[in-house]
């Protein structure tokens, strides 16, 4: 500490570090130097290789080539064992916790100092009431993780990095399933963390927090580092265009929305997850034929639940969804009649629940629609139809290469989601629900899935749109109704909204709402 | 008295059946509780039971037998092993796959090696079998009914892999629950993701896993043909081992509850024995059939969670992939 | 993330399946060389056994209608995500229900009492595969574990009757008293007779046109179906099916249903076929060889059919050659069975990736990607 810390060497410092998954180039050669006691953030798009870098600095896979420097030492990182020898930390994106285990014996875990268990939990409930005091990390140690909100486990993996004595602690993607009053704690505890000395690479595609928290940050694009700044002499917009390697298109071309009767209407809808708590709070709002109804929010805060409920996967516990007037919910309407009804999704995980990944794209194109007549030859699925309508798919949304006999792990996932975006308006829905249509998508395909979606729009469909994407919110929903803790805290027609007034009622600050 | 000494008497069978029980369900415990699933309980312990048998009868010792039965338990553990944690093949076809080569290999080796049809030769030469060790005293204590005839028949008197399942039952629950590896053990079946990010490696845990279930196998076959018979036959495991993992999962992967489920499980076997053609009053005979289903009946039962509910391990069953 | 090159197709569907095949062979060979046979001698002995005359043929195509049917009920349950390891017990139950149809109107006419008892053996099976599908759909009971116990419990029931309730009046061994003729299966040579053409006498009968009946139909029913479509959907990804608005408990009651039915046909091969009895443990284990048939198969109806009459020539052939070579029986079968479910089922990555290795060689250069 009494060193002067412009000569001290960084905490960790990679020189060269270069990873190829088969044809994929995941980092290039990549230099990264992290200064002791800083919070160092680093952005890029899905798929930048941010995760592929810090995997290979966590010793999860080894790294083709390149060198990992902590603290002035080159260090072998062969296993996480190594990682965790080497004072480096790291808090996965999906915690790495045993849910039916206890704080205490998640923390000891791979460091429980001896063959027996007795002594290790003693000690570690000292040393853990220690580092409570300190960072002010408060954790129940004999509760079980599955009893804990996802704020405290987060909690419990910055303890087990801090209890193996980290001075590097790498987070991936940590705020994705916060609110974001838990999102604020952990920042305070990580500026805590800095002012101990420790080191913090924060990795995010996330400006906001970048602009928040760091001291600096580095842009990754397509595995390569593209950028390095001091985050106050940097902006938002600088690093946005960075990060996607031209000047982002903010506003997707569009006229003024000329909204018709209502077609979708949604009243006091609530859904409870499996332990019965309320995800989705009683929620009502409508939308109408030719305009683009954004939902804005922090993942996690009832948007699965709203399009889940409304596409007629969840079940929910009260209120009503009218398509068209007709009570779908009363109706005990399933989801094969929602579509039938003309009620078509989007959905916001394309490949957990959008296609099936085991089949060709000719199957994937009438998943779903796979009981229309039109695809039928008496009691037999007619395998030519459905090859020519996939095709005719395919010729229309730009979609390649163009084999519907292919499977459809073989297309990139720009070209997954225009075929799902193909199948799901092909039968001329009047309604649309759409999840996150662009992502893991290139930037090619974004943008001809949102002109097609704002070509939609005037052609008098009513769209639902959910996306964690506050640009994508911005640049094509006609009003944003913002969700926070499963409940709406605002709605803003697109002229009034501006990005700080929506990070504010994200952030549950409610807002002058007109119902 | 006549009652109380028939009881003492189907307590006593009942031990000597929940032996191999306890031993397999324990074994299986170990494998599951790290994430495999062990349907190849049955076909570890027949091969253990042939390998016994076989090695007992040529060098005339039982403890040789012992040692070729967890050898031979412990190579198809590994095999097991290499299939499915080494290369993420498919836990149950495995177990499937291994039993039924050893329901086949046994009879054919030793058709080849004895000649006599499929079995061993039996065992009755001094030191081929586990015998019963009369505890001191015991012979002239059956004259007290009690508890001189509850010393003699279910404290004394049992083979030593008998008292070697008992003492297992507390130094499994030890292990898993006191010991570092048992930690890992349970967290690598939980969720081996966590014992990966812990530096800790998940392979090695699940091998070392599976190789107790081969040991414990071992025994439980060795038991089977040097203890509680004298000679390797023809499917003489007849069942034990799905029964056994029947047990694993009415004693919901614990060591206590599972020994308790062994008890009941070899108390209704020990039971149909004695009621064969028995009428009772009210009821009349009651099938031995019914009576030997029950312990599977009960199972269902229990995992459709009418009568308690079982909860297995997370990650069992699932091949261990770094990448999500 | 880092997708591995695919196998071609055709190396998927076939050069693998052979190639784990080979080994479990190859390794069967060592073993019999172990017992002190030639493995050569015994392979020669079982082919010709096997296929070398029309008696071996006879018995191998009656023992593979055997494998087709329990082959199609595991593959059928496969593609709905279901390890069906009850087919064993199913086709038991199966068994009591063709058998009871023979024993009661054995004297009724052929058209009558034969559609009656295929009837009767499906909708048994199914019925014993109701319970474990239902606790799968409903309650998440796992189907691998209840299919296990209900096989002991079709085991423990199927004793029962036939040793206190269909047991023959005044006799030993539990089986039931011989079926009415009009009940029995027609036999092939029979059959071939009429047609003019001679065929030596075996037990294969019209029950092989069955099961190859229902491999189509089982073909179709999977693949060209919309409610096929809907059970492989239900099968590969529960939560696309939901979305696509695929009930997955339905997929689930159908597919094992189905599945429990296919099983519950192998009495009309080996009871109204063979057999002309109830007997115990007639199903004689090839529930659990329609695993290594559907495994080996690659789930696919054509591929069942050839690894069932493979099966087929191995049962025959390894009788055969228990006359021949004093030192290995038919036990020995049963090792090779099992050598082929573990190099088929347990095994196969284990030459998927040197075989693709090499492919991706070799393919580099031929196609120039």
């Amino acid at each position: 500490m009494a060193d002067d810390p412009k000569n001290a060497p960084p905490a960790l410092e990679l020189r060269g570090i270069d990873k190829r998954f088969g044809a994929v180039h995941a980092n290039r050669a990549i230099h990264l130097s992290i200064a002791r006691g800083s919070v160092h953030g680093l952005i890029g798009e899905n798929g930048a290789g941010k995760s592929t870098l810090m995997n290979s600095v966590y010793g999860f896979h080894r790294a083709d080539a390149g060198e990992v420097w902590v603290a002035g030492r080159q260090v072998d990182i062969r296993t996480p064992q190594d990682a965790i020898a080497a004072g480096i930390g790291m808090v996965h994106q999906h915690f790495m916790l045993v849910e039916n285990f206890t704080v205490l014996e998640n923390v000891v875990l791979g460091v429980e100092g001896g063959p027996l268990l007795a002594g290790g939990l003693a000690h570690a409930r000292g040393a853990l009431e220690q580092l409570a005091r300190n960072y002010g990390l408060e954790v129940p140690l004999d509760a079980l993780i599955s009893d804990l909100p996802v704020g405290l486990q987060q909690r419990v993996e910055i303890l087990k990095a801090l209890y193996r004595r980290a001075e590097i602690l790498i987070l991936d993607e940590p705020t994705a399933v916060l609110t974001p009053q838990e999102a604020e704690a952990l920042f305070a505890m990580l500026r805590r963390l800095r002012a101990e000395g420790k080191s913090v690479i924060l990795v995010t595609h996330k400006l906001r927090e970048i602009m928040a928290i760091t001291d600096r940050v580095t842009v990754m694009r397509q595995g390569a580092v593209v950028g390095e700044v001091a985050t106050v002499m940097t902006s938002p917009r600088e690093l946005a265009e960075k990060m996607v390697g031209r000047a982002v298109l903010l506003r997707v071309e569009k006229a003024p929305a000329h909204p018709g009767e209502t077609l979708l209407s949604v009243r006091e809808l609530e859904v409870r997850d499996r332990l019965g708590v309320a995800r989705l709070k009683r929620v009502s709002f409508d939308v109408h034929a030719g305009e683009i109804v954004g939902i804005a929010g922090v993942s996690g805060n009832g948007q699965s639940e709203l399009l889940e409920a409304i596409a007629g996967i969840a079940q929910p516990t009260h209120g009503s969804i009218l398509l068209q007037g007709r009570d779908l919910v009363a109706g005990h309407v399933d989801a094969r009649e929602r579509r039938r009804l003309g009620l078509a999704h989007v959905p916001e995980d394309r490949l957990r629940m959008g296609v099936v990944t085991s089949f060709s794209a000719a199957d994937n194109a009438i998943l779903g629609y796979h009981d229309r007549a039109a695809y039928q030859r008496g009691p037999l699925l007619n395998h030519a139809t459905i090859r020519r309508e996939c095709e005719k798919k395919m010729a229309n949304h730009d979609i390649r290469p163009p084999v519907p006999a292919l499977r459809i792990t073989a297309f990139s996932g720009g070209n997954q989601q225009k075929l799902v975006l193909a199948r799901e308006i092909d039968c001329d829905p009047r309604v649309l629900l759409i999840g996150q249509p662009t992502r893991g998508v290139d930037i090619g395909a974004i943008e001809f899935i949102h002109k097609r979606l704002v070509a939609l729009r005037d052609a008098g469909k009513a769209l639902l749109l959910v996306s964690v994407e506050l640009d994508e919110i911005l640049g094509l929903a006609d009003r944003i109704l913002v969700l926070n803790g499963g409940e709406i805290v605002g709605e803003v027609a697109r002229a009034d909204a501006t990005e700080e007034k929506l990070g504010l009622m994200m952030a549950g600050v409610k807002g002058e709402g007109h119902a | 008295m006549e009652t109380y000494t028939l009881i003492v008497l189907l307590l006593a069978a009942t031990i000597r059946v929940a032996t191999p029980l306890v031993l397999a369900a324990l074994a299986g415990m170990f494998s599951e509780r790290a994430g495999v699933i062990d349907l190849g309980l049955e076909g570890k312990m027949l091969g253990a039971a042939f390998a016994a048998g076989a090695v007992s009868a040529i060098s005339g010792s039982a403890w040789l037998g012992l040692l070729a039965a967890i050898a031979t338990a412990v190579f198809f553990a590994l095999v097991i092993g290499y299939a499915c944690i080494t290369h993420r093949g498919n836990q149950v076809v495995a177990g499937m796959a291994i039993t039924i080569m050893v329901v086949g290999l046994g009879p054919t080796l030793a058709l080849a090696w004895f000649n006599l049809g499929g079995q061993t030769p039996q065992l009755d030469g001094p030191g081929q079998r586990f015998v019963g060790l009369a505890w001191p005293w015991a012979q002239s204590a059956r004259e007290v009914p009690f508890p001189g005839l509850v010393y003699a028949e279910l404290l004394s008197g049992h083979s030593l892999i008998v008292y070697f399942a008992a003492a297992l039952v507390p130094l499994s629950a030890w292990v898993l629950y006191r010991t570092r590896f048992g930690l890992r053990l349970r967290a690598v079946g939980e969720n081996p993701h966590a014992v990966d990010t812990a530096g800790i490696s998940v392979n090695g845990l699940r091998y070392r896993a599976v190789i107790i279930s081969g040991v414990l196998c071992g025994v439980a076959g060795a038991s089977l043909s040097t203890a509680a018979s004298s000679g390797f036959v023809r499917d003489m495991t007849a069942g034990k081992g799905y029964l056994a993992l029947a047990a694993l999962i009415f004693g919901k992967w614990k060591p206590w509850p599972t020994l308790g489920a062994c008890l009941l499980f070899a108390f209704t076997d020990a039971l149909a024995v004695r009621l064969q053609g028995v009428a009772l009053p009210l009821v009349g005979v009651i099938p031995v059939q019914f009576i030997l289903a029950l312990p599977y009946v009960l199972t269902v039962l229990l995992l459709a969670g009418f009568v308690g509910k079982a909860v297995a391990p997370h990650a069992i069953g699932v091949p261990y992939a770094k990448e999500k | 993330m880092s997708a591995p090159t695919k196998l071609p197709r055709w190396a998927e569907l076939a050069l693998l399946p052979l190639l784990n095949l080979g080994f479990a062979l190859l390794l069967s060979g060592v073993i019999v060389r172990l017992l002190g046979e030639s493995p050569w001698a015994a392979l020669k002995l079982m082919v010709a056994g096997s296929v070398g005359t029309q008696e071996g043929i006879g018995y191998t195509l009656y023992y593979a209608t055997n494998f087709i049917f329990t082959g199609l009920a595991v593959a059928v349950a496969y593609h709905a995500g279901l390890f069906n390891i009850g087919a064993e017990g199913q086709a038991y139950v199966g068994g009591l229900g063709v058998g009871l149809v023979a024993l009661w109107l054995g004297d009724a006419p052929r058209f009558v009492v034969l559609p009656l008892a295929i009837l009767a053996g499906a909708g048994f099976g199914a019925a014993w595969a109701f319970l474990p599908a239902w606790l799968q759909a409903k309650r998440g009971s796992h189907i691998v574990i209840t299919t296990i116990m209900f096989n002991f419990i079709a085991s423990a029931l199927m004793t029962y009757l036939l040793v206190n309730v269909l047991i023959k009046p005044g006799q030993q061994s539990p089986e039931t008293r011989e079926f009415g003729a009009h009940a029995f299966m027609p036999a092939a040579h029979d059959l071939l007779a009429r047609a003019g053409l001679t065929f030596a006498a075996t037990p294969l009968n019209f029950a092989f046109v069955l099961a190859l009946a229902a491999a189509v139909l089982v073909w179709i029913f999977v693949w060209h179906t919309r409610w096929g479509y809907a059970l492989r959907v239900a099968g590969e990804n529960a939560a696309a099916a939901v979305y696509a608005g695929i009930a997955p408990p339905r997929s689930i009651m159908g597919s094992m249903l189905l599945s429990g039915a296919l099983a519950g046909s192998l009495g009309l091969n080996e009871l109204l076929g063979s057999q002309h009895r109830i007997l115990i443990d007639f199903t004689g284990g090839a529930g659990f060889v329609g695993i290594a048939v559907s495994l080996m198969g690659r789930n696919h109806p054509v591929g069942i059919i050839f690894s069932s009459v493979l099966f087929g020539a191995l049962y025959q052939g390894g009788s055969q050659l228990s006359f021949d070579m004093p030192k290995i029986n038919r036990d020995m079968v049963v090792v090779i069975q099992g050598l082929v479910i573990l190099f088929c089922g347990a095994m196969e990555n284990v030459f998927r990736a040197p075989l693709t290795a090499v492919f991706a060689r070799f393919g580099r250069s031929k196609t120039g990607l």
